[in-house]
């Protein structure tokens, strides 16, 4: 046999049921792997090896029980925690120093639900600050390198859970989208990401960025591996009054019909400043569909330009309300002088990074007394009309393919501080995040550099199980998702 | 629009920041590159369009008001920089007249 690292998560999971490997021995191969080769790509910034190794032997117990019932994929598989998904008594920090020595006292309901099913949680994976970024650079203990190349970004926010997917140190690594950070990642790492749609998944427990935005995703080494994650998290949980009570679907990842499947272009997707091989490898990818039955046309998001804009407004404002609750009292350290109202000040000035201290300015600035109507209000109503882009074209098509980021992983340390080039990075990801809908990013190529390029659809809300299908089909006929990083 | 030094440290007074004065001066100017960036929203005709404050029907879900157990006080407390009592403790906030 190959090395238990390279299989993928329902290769292992058939091992695990046939006996042909234990629990215990998978958990160990990926510790011993993220031992030797994560002080490199530093993308675990916590590794619980007693918990695995706990929670893998509480697996094989139940492996080596007979069981009349179908046991779940992820039953003693390996999986990476993106580091703003609390685990009780696991140190949980967002990447950043204001929470550090932060021990939640209870575990997410998305890590809950794959525990009770088997999994074993190996660590949490670096974010930028509060999964604020599209690099990892932002994060306070450190940047994360990508596997293809350690000189580039492994994208971000979750660029941990994408790095630690694609360097074979877990099976799949949960994430959080909420301009992007799931997908741009995976696109950069060469790793499957899914978006939720919004409400699809339980954000209890989920430390929050931008409220109205959030979502809880996976990453996996390809569509197939996703399935199970998606179906476990999935549904609604009476702790999050934002997550609907809809019916999860069964995900059927072979047999999809592709001839009825009507897949739509967005022609304000193929831009200047699109790196041309990767326009290439995406339209290539939708003539492979073509070729498989589908029907292609262009359509049009005529707001498209603006997403950028109303995000920036947006996601600043949520984050400034919801990072307010950081304050030295509860969690955290507390710096300053051991006054009211210094220390507030002193804490929250020092220990916030450069990019949070930006955003939470931005959304102070942007709610404030005279400047609400112009920027919060009127990004609102726009983002009215970004969502109705999509109502409308999802009467003509059943998905939207388009690129998931401008250009391949970028260089560490390239955009420098100048954070409107990075947040152009997120141009083609935030729309999805604004109308709600689920977006799927899946490799399709690499650049002459062997960098990988992910190609995204998007579906209508609630619209995953139509994601998971077409994804499937083209990784059953094409063999992108297959290769990986030597490292 | 350009920001002043002034309005940076008003909006960081607000959001209970404390800036350096190199950080007031880049943030001034990168702030004021973001805004810039956004003024192109107040060109799009809105005055027909409601806003989106949210994706989902916005709904208060009610539940049946039974009591339940809640995490243990010391395990809430045990993440906190200083407790006393069971309580957490923080600098004093108000100045008691004698």
């Amino acid at each position: 046999m190959a090395e238990l690292t390279d299989l993928s998560l329902l290769e292992a999971a058939g091992a695990l049921r046939a006996g042909a490997i234990s629990s215990t021995e998978l958990t160990r191969a990926c510790l011993d792997r993220i031992e030797a080769i994560d002080g490199d790509v530093s993308a675990f910034l916590t590794v619980t090896e007693d918990l695995a190794m706990a929670q893998a032997e509480a697996a094989d117990q139940q492996l080596r029980t007979r069981s009349d019932t179908p046991r779940p994929f992820v039953l003693g598989i390996p999986i990476a925690i993106k580091d703003v998904l609390c685990v009780e008594g696991v140190p949980t920090t967002c990447g950043s120093k204001i929470l550090e020595g932060f021990r939640p006292p209870y575990t997410a309901t998305s890590v809950t639900r794959l525990v009770e099913a088997g999994a074993v949680i190996l660590g949490m994976a670096n974010t930028d600050e509060f999964a604020m970024g599209s690099s990892t650079e932002n994060s306070g203990y450190g940047v994360s390198h990508n596997p293809w190349n350690l000189a580039r970004v492994p994208g971000g926010s979750s660029g941990g859970s994408a790095a630690a997917v694609a360097a074979r140190m877990c099976f799949a690594a949960l994430g959080t989208d909420t301009g992007g950070s799931v997908r741009q990642p995976a696109a950069f790492c060469g790793v499957s990401g899914l978006k939720t749609s919004y409400g699809r998944v339980s954000r209890y427990g989920l430390i929050a960025y931008g409220s109205s935005l959030d979502t809880v995703g996976g990453m996996a080494r390809n569509v197939a591996d996703l399935a199970p994650i998606f179906s476990l998290m999935a549904g609604h949980d009476p702790l999050d009054s934002t997550s609907v009570a809809d019916a999860v679907p069964e995900i059927h990842l072979n047999g999809a019909d592709l001839s009825k499947l009507r897949i739509g272009v967005p022609k304000e997707y193929f831009i200047e400043g699109l790196q041309p091989e990767v326009e290439t490898a995406v339209r290539a990818a939708i003539e492979a569909f073509r070729e498989m039955g589908a029907a292609v046309r262009e359509i049009s998001l005529p707001h498209t330009d603006l997403a950028l804009p109303v995000y920036y407004i947006i996601a600043p404002a949520e984050a400034s309300a919801n990072l307010a609750r950081y304050d030295g009292v509860r969690y955290g350290p507390r710096l300053g002088p051991g006054l009211y109202p210094e220390d507030y000040f002193v804490t929250r000035g020092e220990l916030f990074g450069a990019e949070v201290k930006r955003r939470i300015m931005l959304g102070t600035y942007a709610l404030s007394a005279g400047y609400y109507d112009a920027y919060y209000g009127q990004a609102q109503k726009v983002r009215t009309l970004i969502k109705g882009d999509f109502e409308a074209a999802f009467q003509e098509v059943d998905l939207i393919a388009c690129p998931v980021t401008p250009t391949t992983a970028f260089g560490i340390g390239a955009h420098g501080d100048d954070p409107l080039s990075m947040y152009l990075e997120d141009v083609f990801t935030l729309p999805a995040n604004l109308a709600g809908i689920p977006g799927l990013s899946f490799p399709v190529g690499f650049d002459s550099e062997g960098l990988p390029i992910g190609m995204q659809f998007m579906a209508p809300h609630l619209g995953e199980a139509q994601l998971f299908s077409a994804a499937h089909a083209y990784q059953a006929a094409t063999s992108w998702h297959t290769g990986w990083p030597e490292l | 629009m350009a920001l002043t030094i002034e309005e940076v440290r008003a909006i960081a007074r607000l959001a209970r920041l404390q800036l350096t004065a190199e950080e007031e001066e880049r943030f001034a100017s990168q702030l004021s590159d973001v805004l810039d960036y956004a003024a192109r929203l107040r060109e799009v005709d809105t005055s027909e369009i409601p806003p989106t404050a949210s994706v989902l029907p916005m709904s208060a879900p009610l539940r049946p008001d039974e009591v339940r157990p809640c995490l243990p006080r010391e395990q809430l407390l045990a993440s906190a920089p200083d407790s006393e009592g069971g309580l957490f403790r923080v600098p004093r906030v108000l100045e008691l007249e004698p």
